[in-house]
């Protein structure tokens, strides 16, 4: 977020206070490592998240992310540490903190601050540069979704969050059945093939459903879906980008 | 020789996933998204821990394959997901003395300037112990 996505970052800040909230980075924070282990036993790979999940908790904040892979990492880590006494006896003992941590910290979503701290009338009355005749594809891929019963962020297979997101800009969203589909994701560096059908796939289809554009919360699906050919009819841009864009807060070049 | 009973007894524990829930629908694999590049589909893994035919998958390039995207998680009716056992067994290759998928002098021809670091941490997470 400080070097490759930095627009997701900068722009994310640049709205919360335009909107009345403000984003304090955790010091010192170390990398959720992307994906979650899924593994049961695993415990040494499930720490970098809990220690950004006790740095909340002591300073009284709840656990705010701008991309959907440390919101999904971070979120069902905090999961694990609330509902499973193997997992949370292991990370304690290992953590020996004052206050041991039973995964009481409210870890949440930046659009679903938007949608329900906010709320998306307010979102509304900031626009300053509404989105008018843009149709706009919301990409959510994997991570924001899914799994639905830990996350709870939206109805996985219909969800709606990126299209209120979109309507409260002004714009009109695209409903395209890929949008919760996999952009391939670290298999790019396994073998650049797959996420590049991936990719393809999901922007053929936006495509046919008119889209002019996708937003994404995630630097990795920026970066498959990007990399695409299709992506010069079809770009890219992360959601923060657009929202700075309608508050009039940075323009954006590319939809002039 | 495997010891095929310990090795499924792994597996499953590692997982913590219960084959028997299985009702052979087959939605997991239907649902795959990378169905076409994988030698093993998510129902075969299911199958496979079943009748422990552990080191088939273990041997299989299936394993860096799953895109981990949580479509089988989600869709599973039966709660049996699949993605785990995939997860579980390719632990078992990486948790092999000197096992490393991804080794980090491979990572340097793999970058350009715009791959985001999150890529490569990911891959890491899967491909290496």
């Amino acid at each position: 977020m400080k070097t490759h996505a930095k627009d997701l970052d900068e722009c994310g800040r640049l709205s919360a206070k335009a909107l009345g909230f403000e984003l304090q980075e955790i010091e010192d924070w170390q990398c959720c490592g992307g994906t979650y282990p899924l593994a049961k036993d695993e415990i040494a790979t499930k720490l970098s998240s809990v220690r950004a999940l006790v740095a909340a908790r002591d300073a009284g904040q709840d656990l705010i992310t701008l991309c959907s892979a440390c919101f999904n990492v971070i979120k069902q880590v905090n999961n694990d540490m609330a509902t499973d006494n193997d997992i949370r006896t292991k990370v304690n003992n290992y953590m020996k903190l004052d206050t041991p941590y039973k995964g009481d910290v409210k870890v949440l979503h930046y659009l679903t601050v938007l949608r329900d701290t906010i709320g998306w009338d307010k979102v509304k009355e900031a626009v300053k540069n509404p989105l008018t005749g843009m149709k706009i594809g919301g990409y959510y891929g994997c991570l924001l979704l899914r799994p639905s019963n830990v996350l709870e962020l939206d109805d996985p297979e219909n969800p709606q969050i990126l299209e209120d997101f979109i309507r409260a800009l002004g714009g009109e969203p695209v409903i395209y059945s890929m949008r919760n589909e996999c952009c391939g994701a670290y298999t790019i560096l396994e073998d650049k093939k797959i996420p590049e059908k991936r990719s393809r796939k999901i922007l053929t289809n936006a495509q046919d459903m008119g889209a002019d554009f996708l937003i994404t919360a995630c630097p990795l699906c920026e970066y498959n879906l990007s990399q695409n050919e299709m992506s010069k009819d079809v770009p890219v841009y992360y959601f923060t980008k657009l929202l700075a864009h309608a508050l009039g807060l940075r323009d954006m070049e590319e939809l002039q | 020789m495997d010891d095929i009973k310990k090795m499924t007894e792994q597996v499953e524990r590692i997982s913590g996933v219960d084959v028997r829930k299985c009702m052979r629908c087959g939605k997991c694999s239907a649902t795959c998204p990378n169905y076409d590049e994988m030698e093993f589909h998510p129902h075969e893994f299911v199958y496979m821990v079943e009748r422990g035919k552990i080191r088939n998958l273990m041997d299989s390039k299936a394993l860096y394959t799953c895109l981990s995207c949580f479509a089988c998680i989600e869709r599973c009716p039966r709660q049996v997901e699949p993605a785990k056992l995939i997860e579980a067994t390719r632990m078992m290759v990486e948790r092999e003395k000197g096992a490393m998928h991804l080794k980090p002098e491979m990572v340097a021809e793999k970058l350009d300037d715009k791959l985001p670091q999150q890529a490569i941490v990911s891959a890491f997470r899967k491909y290496k112990k």
